[in-house]
This record gives C-alpha cells, structure tokens and sequence, in this order.
C-alpha cells in the first residue's frame, strides 16, 4: 500500500453542513484520521438531505452527506451532558486538530474555546471557520453560504448590468474557501511538528472569499469605480460568450482573444460572407460590433451540437466548451479518465460516485475509500481503540447516555 | 530527516518558490507568499502576459498598471528567464537545487519537452514540489484543450446553474475558475509540503482547474446519479429539493439574500422574521399560522411557497437593504444585504478586523488597499500584503546576489535575450 500524505494526523472535527466538513474532507481523503462529533439532537444538517438510499429519509442514508464526508469516523456524543463534554475533552487530549465552524461564541459555551482546548493539550490547532471571522459586529450572525455570497459582491457580479442579479448556485462562498483552509491547516501541521507548538486558525469566509473578487476590489480604490456584472463579455477578449447550440437548452462556450485565433475561427466555421464585413476586422471592430458577431455566430451554432462546436473549435486551436449539466459531467471523458468520481457502495444494494479532490499528488495519492459514516457508526471504535476505555465504562457512559 | 528547522512565526519563512504560471496560477503563489515564502516569479523577457490585463490604475494601460496583475502576485520578486534557451534552462536548473516548489501552468508537456518536468527536476534536488496547475490535468483527452476561463467554468457544471431558467447560462463578472485552480493548488502544494518535511521527498502536483470547480456545484451530481434529475439554473431561485426556493429578494433600494429553511435548523431565523414583520402589521394569517417547528421543505409545494413569498416580498419591499440588515444583527434573522463592491470595501465588519493591508505601489500615484490575510493565524499570522514586482526587479539581487554571476555575464546573458 502507497503511504498517504496526512498519515499519522488526528483531526476532531465538530464540523458541520458544508464549509467545514469540505474542508476536512481533503485531510481525510489524504490518509489523516478524522472522528466527526454529532449527537442525535443536532445531528449533520446535511444528514437531512436528499437523496436518500432507496429514497428513504434517514439520518444516516443521505447520499450528499456520503459524498461531503467519506473516509472520516463518526461518534455520537451528547453534548448536552457532562460526561459528553468529558470524552471530548479525551479527544482534545489525543488530537493535533480541533475544526469547528459554529457560530462564534458557541464552542466556548460548551467549555470547549482554544482557551479551553489549550488547557487540555497546549499544543492543539484550532481551527475554526466561520461566516465572517470570531469577533467585530455582525460575527455573530448565522447565515450561510447562500446569504453570505451577496454580501461578498459575487451576486450583484452576476448577471446583465441592465437586468437583476443572479445570486451563483447554491452556497459559493462554502466552496471556495475549504482549499485555503487546507493550505493553512497543512502548513501549521508542519510548523507543530517542527516547533510543538499549536495555534488558533480563524478564517471568515467573507474574508477568505474577497480574495476571488481582488480585481474589482482594487479597481474601487484604485479608481473609485464600483464594478458591476456584464454578462459574459470580457474586456479584452470577442467574441467572448455562450452560445445556444442544437438540441433542448445546449450551450457552448467561444472565446477568442488574438486575431490569429480569430483567422482560424473563420476557416473552421467555413469562411462565411459575413466574417469579411470590415465591422469584424480586428478587434477594436469585434469588441465595438460584438452584440452582431454574437448573433452571427449564433446561426452558425444554433444548427449543430454543443460538442461538434467544441470538437471543431478546439481542433482548430479555439478555446470552446460544452456547458455541461450534472449528466454531461457524469459521463465526461476526461472526469472519467482522471478517476475524479469514484463509484461506492453505499448500502442496501446501491451505489454513489463520490467526488475526488482537485488534484493528484504522484506519491502519496489520495483516496476515496469509505462512504460517510452513519451517525454514531464508530462510538465504540473511538472509544476503545483511541480512547481505550474499558469496556465496563463505555457500557455505562452507553447506557446513560453519553452517545446519544 | 531533511527538514529544515523553523523558528520563525511565518510557516514557509526559509522556504523558496519558482512561480512559473500565469494567469491561470498566479493566485496560488500569492497564496504561499502570504504564509511567508520566498517566491520568484519568473517571467519571460518582456514579462508576463498577465501583466496587460484589465483593469488599470487611472485606466492607464501598462505593465505596472494592471490591478488584474497586482492583485494576484503581491509579495513576489521578479525575474526574467527565457526557459526555452539553453542557457535559461541552465540557469533554471541551478535555481531549482536550492528551491522547495516549482509551480507553473503552462500546457501539459511543454516543461517535460524542454528537459524541465518533473523527473528532471526532481533528479536535481529530489526535496523539490512541483505543482503544474491546468485546465483538465495533465492527461486525458481534453488535456491539450486551448483554455480560457469561461471554458473552464462552463465545463465545470457551475454555469448550467447560472442564469434565468429559459436565458443564456452565466459566468460571474470576475473570472473565478483559475482562482479556484490556483486556491486548489496552494492546498496541495501543502499537503506535500507536509510530507515532504516528514519524509524528505518531494513529489508531483497535478491540479486540474476544472475539477476544483466541479465542487461548487454541490448536490447536482448525486441528483443525476441517482433521480436522473438535472438541475438547472432558476433565476433569483435556487432550484433545490424538488422545489425552486427563492434566494434573492427585491428591496427598496436593491436586493438581499434570504431563503425560507425548514425544520429546526431555521427555527429561530423564522419565528423572529415572523416576530418582526407582527411588529409592523405585516405578517398575514398565513404567516403566523405556520408550524415553523414541523415545517418540512422535502414536503413543501409551490402553494407553501407563493404564500410565503408574497407577505415576506410585502415587507421586504417595505425596507432598504440597511435597514434589514441591521435588523437581523439585532434578532439573528438569516439575511444579509446583496453589497456592491463599494460596499464591501467599506465593510464595518471588515475594518473591525483590520482586513485591508494598505500598499503602496511603486510608479502609482496614490497607496490603495489589498484584501488582507485570509486566514488570522495566532501563531504563525500571515505577512503583511507587499505590492507586485516589476518585471525582473530582482535580477541582480538572484543573478549576482544567488548565483554569483558577474556584470559581463549578466550583460551576455541579456544580449543573448535569455534574461
């Protein structure tokens, strides 16, 4: 067996719902050990998500939460009760990392804050990843993903300067920030190996996020203009866009930015007349005409599919692409050939492709090799084989009530 | 083992970086700048294509006025080096045996073409990590694909869900899929750096731009697999659990973001919404007879939904952005206002935290502020934002100062346009 990158590392992870959990996906698919803490009173939000095994709701049958936490452990512990807080307080003891992302405020509440953490192992990280960091007057506030991309700019960027905005799919802001939590997260693994000492890591997402949006940032203070959303043109670049292709709600991508690209569109696409008009010469005359070289470009697409656009524009050095829905991409030759979906076994006969990572690393790959665990699935295997607790104790915190 | 010791609080002091990518990666040698590496970005004479990218500052157009370009490479020296000389490639190589990454973004194969991949590399200083950041990875048949961003982000699933549900799919405004490659690429490059150190060996990074964008298109993917259900854009609605769930809300003065959750999740978001809107006659009976408790949104149908859109749109219209979002700070409501970025970078919360790093840049007229730190680190905090380098600042502080090249060599190598 290959070594793994992270092997050796022991995460305890109060994670939940998507910019945490995605987060420590990547340690745990890169061979650390990672025991996720939930209770049955506040179980994974994800948990409740569709679609289920079989199309059954249950805690422990949701196939996005499988997909958001394969490789990592699960113990139940209530919380609620004090000898709950007592065996999370053993698992502070035994790991290097502690990851949450609560609403600020809420692990100290259970008598679990780095302050408290450090008194337990001083040289525990502890890294919590929250909506807009730990302190400042709106911390405070419980939103998600969803909200917090309006309030980062990426939706008022969205959409035709002339029209609404369109708020990105779903909860953006969750997934951009997971890869630099990870950056971090590796490196002061390393700077505790080297130095013993461990440290509090706190991201706001709606600071981590504001990286992605830098040139629109800068052109304010810069120039004290505040962008706005343009659709899909690009300022150096026409024709620039999406184009409706044959078939129901097909779309293809065309970029081109030199005059040399622009030359071997026009033979790929058959030299048409139209292409010869002076208003298409050069790309002064493309960007000031482009709405009319879209709509040409449009008939020219409107007849054919998006792949045989793509295929022929890339045959001829043209950067184009399929706008691919969820059955493209399961089917994509290239997500195939990367082994980025791997198929599990997920229970009761079926089966889930999980998404891999975004890369791959020559010597110690990473893998996807158990599904996300039921809730509570490995109570008993955390506490005897990382806590060693005799059995007579684990059967009376059980019966008690500690692992609910 | 072959680590280096660090006593230090910057997690990559003492450690080097070549920076060989362009617009399609330089935001991950940013990012490994900023936890204190020493990166080189090596550019080719005349400097980097990224350099003429919009927009400028004062709308001036030149290699040092691209905010595009300032941005994502703050913190990095510059040098010149034309790789595709023999004697570039030399001098590429001795930089390399005392470097820790090497990180570029060419087309896949054209360091191996030069004598420069990975095993040959490696062979000079086996300690080393190269990451190559692409479009599709380094193989496969998509993998000489010509890129661009709106490519990547169309392939990536993300823009099918982007847009009104009968118009044309979305990017948004500001590229995003290289910096999401290029974020992927800094976490990886860590992971093997983590090993590295433990182990002493370096090893190959394949990051492939499109992958790293897959993931933002949470959900879809098992909703295919399994209901063979495509999902696909819905305007200002997420289009989410079989029903559409409205996210972007009109308002007096613009728009915010709000989405009706259920069950116990979003308890108190919504009784304190309903609590609200009592407060100012606005909540219908529909609305106050809502068992929030109970209230399941797998079982939701668009009847639920109309007669929650319709008080809750009433009142929201009935507000300015300011206003909502200063009343759900006070009772915790799960909305926030849709900024602009004037907005943003006038943030109370982010000047509480001492976000913006103030820079000045050389040859501008004025110093304006970069986004800061993206991370507080207690420990090891991340180095204050220093601007962009012009192209080869640095060439005789690594020519002479590195590698003990004399004045006639320099100027040879200049005639020679190697540097």
């Amino acid at each position: 067996m290959q070594s793994k990158a992270l092997e050796g590392v022991k995460i305890l992870d109060f994670t939940w719902i998507a910019a945490g959990p995605l987060t420590t996906i990547y340690l745990a698919k890169c061979g650390a050990t990672v025991v996720k803490v939930e209770s049955m009173a506040k179980p994974d939000g994800v948990r409740t998500s569709p679609p289920y095994i079989k199309g059954k709701a249950g805690l422990s049958r949701s196939m996005q939460f499988s997909n958001d936490n394969a490789n990592k452990l699960s113990i139940a512990i209530n919380l609620k009760h004090p000898k709950g807080i007592e065996i999370a307080k053993r698992l502070v003891a035994w790991a290097d990392i502690v990851a949450e992302n609560m609403r600020p405020g809420a692990m100290e509440k259970l008598g679990l804050g780095y302050e408290d953490l450090k008194k337990i192992n001083p040289s525990i990280i502890m890294f919590r990843s929250s909506f807009a960091g730990q302190e400042g007057p709106q911390s405070r506030l419980s939103v998600t993903g969803t909200e917090l991309q309006g309030l980062c700019g990426f939706t008022i960027l969205t959409g035709y300067p002339d029209r609404d905005p369109i708020p990105p799919w779903g909860a953006y802001t969750d997934l951009t920030v997971p890869a630099l939590s990870v950056g971090m997260l590796a490196g002061a693994l390393d700077y505790k190996r080297k130095t013993g000492k461990g440290q509090c890591l706190d991201l706001g997402q709606f600071e981590a996020s504001l990286h992605y949006l830098s040139p629109a940032l800068l052109d304010y203070f810069a120039n004290n203009r505040s962008q706005t959303r343009n659709g899909n043109k690009c300022d150096y670049a026409a024709p620039h866009g999406v184009f409706r292709c044959k078939g129901d709600d097909r779309w293809c991508t065309i970029a081109i930015f030199t005059d040399e690209e622009w030359n071997s569109f026009v033979k790929a696409i058959g030299n048409p007349s139209w292409t010869s008009d002076s208003r298409f010469a050069g790309f002064v005359e493309r960007k000031k005409n482009e709405e009319e070289l879209n709509r040409h470009i449009e008939e020219w697409t409107i007849n054919i599919t998006a792949e045989e656009v793509m295929n022929l524009l890339q045959g001829h050095g043209i950067s184009a692409g399929v706008v691919e829905t969820a059955a493209d991409l399961l089917q994509d030759p290239q997500v195939k050939s990367r082994g980025f979906l791997k198929k599990l076994d997920i229970g009761e006969g079926e089966t889930l492709s999980h998404q891999g990572l975004g890369f791959q690393l020559s010597k110690t790959p990473y893998e996807t090799s158990t599904t996300g665990p039921g809730l509570g699935e490995h109570t008993e295997q955390v506490c005897r084989e990382i806590l060693k607790m005799p059995d007579d104790e684990f059967i009376e915190l059980f019966t008690s009530g500690v692992f609910e | 083992m072959n680590s280096k010791s660090t006593t230090s609080a910057s997690i990559l002091e003492s450690f080097k970086v070549l920076d060989l990518t362009d617009e399609k990666g330089m935001l991950c040698g940013k990012f490994l700048a900023s936890i204190g590496a020493e990166v080189i970005k090596i550019e080719p004479p005349g400097g980097d294509r990224a350099r003429n990218l919009p927009p400028f500052v004062n709308d001036t157009p030149g290699p040092g006025m691209s905010l595009y370009y300032a941005g994502y490479n703050t913190n990095k020296k510059s040098i010149t080096l034309n790789i595709e000389t023999e004697d570039g490639r030399e001098i590429f190589k001795k930089l390399v045996k005392d470097s820790d990454f090497v990180i570029e973004s060419f087309s896949p194969g054209y360091m191996r073409k030069l004598g420069l991949g990975y095993p040959e590399l490696s062979a000079i200083n086996p300690r080393i990590i190269m990451t190559s950041i692409t479009p599709f990875g380094q193989e496969g048949p998509y993998s000489q694909y010509k890129p661009s961003d709106l490519m990547c982000f169309a392939m990536s699933g993300l823009m099918y869900l982007v847009g009104d549900p009968d118009g044309t799919p979305l990017r948004i405004s500001v590229p995003q899929s290289y910096s999401l490659g290029a974020a992927e690429g800094f976490g990886s490059s860590m992971i093997a750096h983590y090993y590295r150190e433990r182990t002493g060996e370096g090893q190959y990074v394949d990051v492939s731009i499109r992958d790293s964008m897959i993931k933002t298109t949470i959900g879809i993917l098992p909703e295919c697999e399994v209901n063979d259900r495509v999902m696909k854009r819905g305007g200002a609605y997420w289009v989410i659990r079989h029903k559409p769930n409205k996210m972007l809300w009109a308002c007096k003065d613009g728009w915010i973001t709000f989405r009706l959750h259920g069950g116990t999740f979003a308890l108190a978001t919504n009784r304190q919404l309903v609590k609200w809107m009592s407060e100012e006659n606005m909540a219908d009976d529909f609305m106050l007879n809502v068992d929030w408790e109970n209230l399941d949104m797998d079982q939701a149908d668009d009847e639920l939904h109309r007669k929650f859109e319709e008080p809750v749109g009433k009142f929201f219209m009935s507000h300015t952005r300011q206003e909502l979002f200063e009343g759900a700070l006070a009772r915790n409501i799960m909305l926030l206002p849709v900024s602009t970025v004037e907005e943003v970078a006038n943030s109370p919360q982010l000047e509480f935290r001492e976000y913006w790093d103030e820079v000045d840049q050389p040859g501008w007229d004025k110093g304006i502020k970069y986004p800061g730190a993206f991370i507080k680190a207690s420990e090891t905090p991340c180095v204050k934002t220093q601007p962009a380098s012009s192209i080869g600042e640095h060439n005789e502080d690594i020519y002479k100062g590195r590698l003990g090249f004399s004045n006639e060599k320099l100027a040879l190598l200049k005639t020679a346009n190697v540097i």
